[in-house]
């Protein structure tokens, strides 16, 4: 089987996000990009899925700029076969990401196709149902436990309530949460090893696959600011302002 | 306008999280309410008593029991001709369901809205809440899920609307349920609860947490953690508040032990009135809090357990 997975470049977790004073969105220029920590979930998952002998080959696909490369790299570095980008300037919504990736899946026949729950930028968590739901294949999301038997998969989700456990008939999409597992780092000879690893590069009109945003970003501006607070000495002094100045308990 | 609103329910009982989603809603238009489910007629009775409801709609069959997203999508898109808008709470079973069927009616779908500026504008944030966009869609039929914290509940008694039976679709033969471990609690539910207290990283173990459920229990409050105290396995992972975990509002948000990271303040810091304990002065969490005690929480929740005894 092969093992499809969908890796994001984005705004690194750790930086603090400044919103463009035009209010077009945030600023990007000069910010360190990373991997979304999802999608580096979705490949070590893929990963060890080779390892255990049911997949025999892990590609992984991104949408983006050319700069997108680098996050293909980052999964080819830990041990991903092969990469495709799909090169574009537009910020594609998740709405066309699913449909390239459908087009993908296309021409790849993948038998499991693995996305991160959410990009941590953009915050939409929709792509994988998306694709699921074009592919007409079973989806399994926030997954934090994986097993296969008999065929199927095993798909253990976590949900408001506590954790839900879930069948899915092949091929299937999953969408990976945190618990999953936690993703290896790249050894130095393995990132040297990646440099010589295949990316192919396509675009959106290649793939006949029109990304048109639906929706139009008017305006993006910071959260209003909280009032600053005080610092108190006791517990007690604690509970007496909750009580008589907050009146909250 | 006409909106068709998800009901989130587990069978026997409608979630609050509704009661919020149909402020959003009866901003757009005539509210209709789907329940779909399988012995949900007390939920479908109980859909028809909120205040602004035109008509309820329920589907009862053993393929929608547990809300498998394959089997109800269809259902949806099979109803969604007449309808200007698809409406659900943002919570995991919205998350699941809405973007599938968005995808199916070949529109984009607008996560966790915070705020409609009007029929097709609205408001949600990006970046884990460090920045508000304001987006407006082109689609002709609008699919929507709700941050259920950012509106206010209706009233749960008030209507009487009528409910229909509708006919039902037929098992996608995608996926099967095979078991549920829900956290059982006689406490508020975290997203609703009028009080929360979480724990961090700093609580050390899962036994200390009884100093939290303590305080929690004389407050009739509900228990939060960060992701390092789920990840550590002092909780279970419905308890984590944050980005990507629940977004919580409550009048009262007390932190003990946890820094601050900006992935956990996504998820409270709407909260209206913001407490910090932690033994650090400098922790981030101090920055966001109206009242903050820099104390070793070992000595605090003690001494806050037995102050709200007096
Ligand atoms: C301020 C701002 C304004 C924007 N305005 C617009 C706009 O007007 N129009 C517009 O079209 N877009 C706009 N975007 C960008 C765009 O909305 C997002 O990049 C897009 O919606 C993807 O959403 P997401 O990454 O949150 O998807 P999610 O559904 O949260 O992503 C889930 C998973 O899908 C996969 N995935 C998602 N995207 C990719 C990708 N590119 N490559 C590979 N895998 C991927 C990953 O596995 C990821 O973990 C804007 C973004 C910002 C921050
Ligand atoms: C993709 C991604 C998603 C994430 N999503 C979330 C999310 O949804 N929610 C979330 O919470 N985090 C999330 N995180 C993690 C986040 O970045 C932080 O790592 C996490 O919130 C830290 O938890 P903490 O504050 O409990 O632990 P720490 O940062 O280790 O802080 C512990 C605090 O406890 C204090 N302390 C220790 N001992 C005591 C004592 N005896 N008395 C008083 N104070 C004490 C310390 O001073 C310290 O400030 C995410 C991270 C990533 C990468």
């Amino acid at each position: 089987m092969k093992v499809l997975v969908a890796v994001k470049r984005v705004v690194d977790y750790n930086v603090n996000v400044r919103v463009k004073s035009d209010q077009t969105g945030v600023e990007t220029t000069n910010v360190k990009m990373s991997m979304n920590p999802f999608d580096e979930i979705a490949v070590e998952e893929g990963l060890r899925l080779k390892e255990s002998g049911s997949a025999e080959e892990l590609i992984a696909v991104s949408i983006g700029t050319g700069q997108s490369r680098e996050t293909i790299r980052t999964a080819l570095a830990m041990g991903a076969d092969r990469g495709i980008l799909v090169e574009t300037d537009v910020a594609v919504e998740p709405l066309g990401v699913a449909k390239l990736l459908k087009a993908i899946v296309g021409k790849e026949s993948p038998g499991l196709i693995i996305l991160g729950k959410q990009a941590i930028d953009d915050d939409s968590n929709q792509t994988g149902q998306m694709l699921s739901a074009m592919l007409d294949w079973s989806q399994g999301t926030f997954v934090s436990k994986l097993a296969f038997e008999d065929g199927k998969t095993r798909a253990t989700r976590e949900v408001d309530g506590g954790l839900e456990t879930v069948l899915l008939e092949m091929p299937s999409v999953l969408t990976v949460d945190l618990r999953l597992n936690e993703p290896r780092y790249a050894s130095l000879p393995n990132i040297m090893k990646a440099k010589k690893k295949p990316i192919d590069t396509m675009t959106p009109e290649d793939l006949s696959v029109d990304v048109t945003p639906r929706l139009n970003t008017l305006k993006v501006v910071e959260p209003p600011p909280r009032a600053s607070g005080v610092m108190l000495d006791s517990v007690a002094d604690l509970v007496d302002k909750l009580k008589n100045e907050a009146k909250v308990i | 306008m006409s909106v068709l609103l998800f009901a989130e329910h587990d069978n026997a009982e409608l979630k609050p999280a509704t009661l919020n989603v149909v402020t959003a809603a009866a901003t757009l238009g005539e509210v209709t309410i789907l329940v779909a489910g399988s012995g949900c007629s007390a939920v479908a009775e109980a859909a028809a008593k909120i205040t602004g409801i035109t008509k309820v709609l329920i589907a009862d069959a053993e393929v929608y029991a547990h809300g498998l997203a394959e089997n109800v999508t269809p259902l949806l898109v099979e109803l969604s001709k007449d309808f200007d808008y698809l409406v659900a709470p943002a919570t995991t079973t919205g998350k699941n369901l809405m973007p599938r069927v968005a995808a199916l009616l070949d529109v984009a779908q607008i996560s966790d809205i915070t705020a409609i500026e009007s029929g097709d504008t609205f408001v949600r944030p990006i970046y884990a809440g460090n920045a508000m966009a304001t987006v407006q869609s082109s689609d002709p039929i609008k699919v929507i899920t709700v941050r259920t914290t950012a509106f206010e509940a209706v009233a749960p008694e008030g209507a009487s609307a009528a409910i229909e039976e509708i006919s039902v679709t037929d098992d996608a033969g995608k996926s099967s349920f095979v078991g549920e471990d829900l956290t059982e609690s006689e406490r508020p539910e975290l997203t609703s609860a009028k009080i929360v207290i979480s724990g961090g990283r700093g609580m050390q173990s899962g036994d200390n947490f009884q100093m939290l459920e303590q305080i929690a229990d004389k407050l009739g409050a509900a228990v939060g953690a960060s992701r390092a105290a789920v990840d550590a396995g002092f909780v279970p992972n419905d308890y984590q508040v944050g980005q990507t975990g629940k977004v919580v509002a409550p009048e009262l948000y007390i932190a003990v032990g946890i820094s601050g990271a900006i992935q956990h303040l996504a998820g409270m810091k709407d909260s209206k009135v913001i407490v910090a304990i932690n033994k650090d002065e400098e922790a981030p969490i101090f920055q966001i809090a109206d009242y903050g005690l820099c104390m070793d929480l070992f000595d605090a929740m003690p001494q806050l357990s037995a102050e709200l005894d007096k």
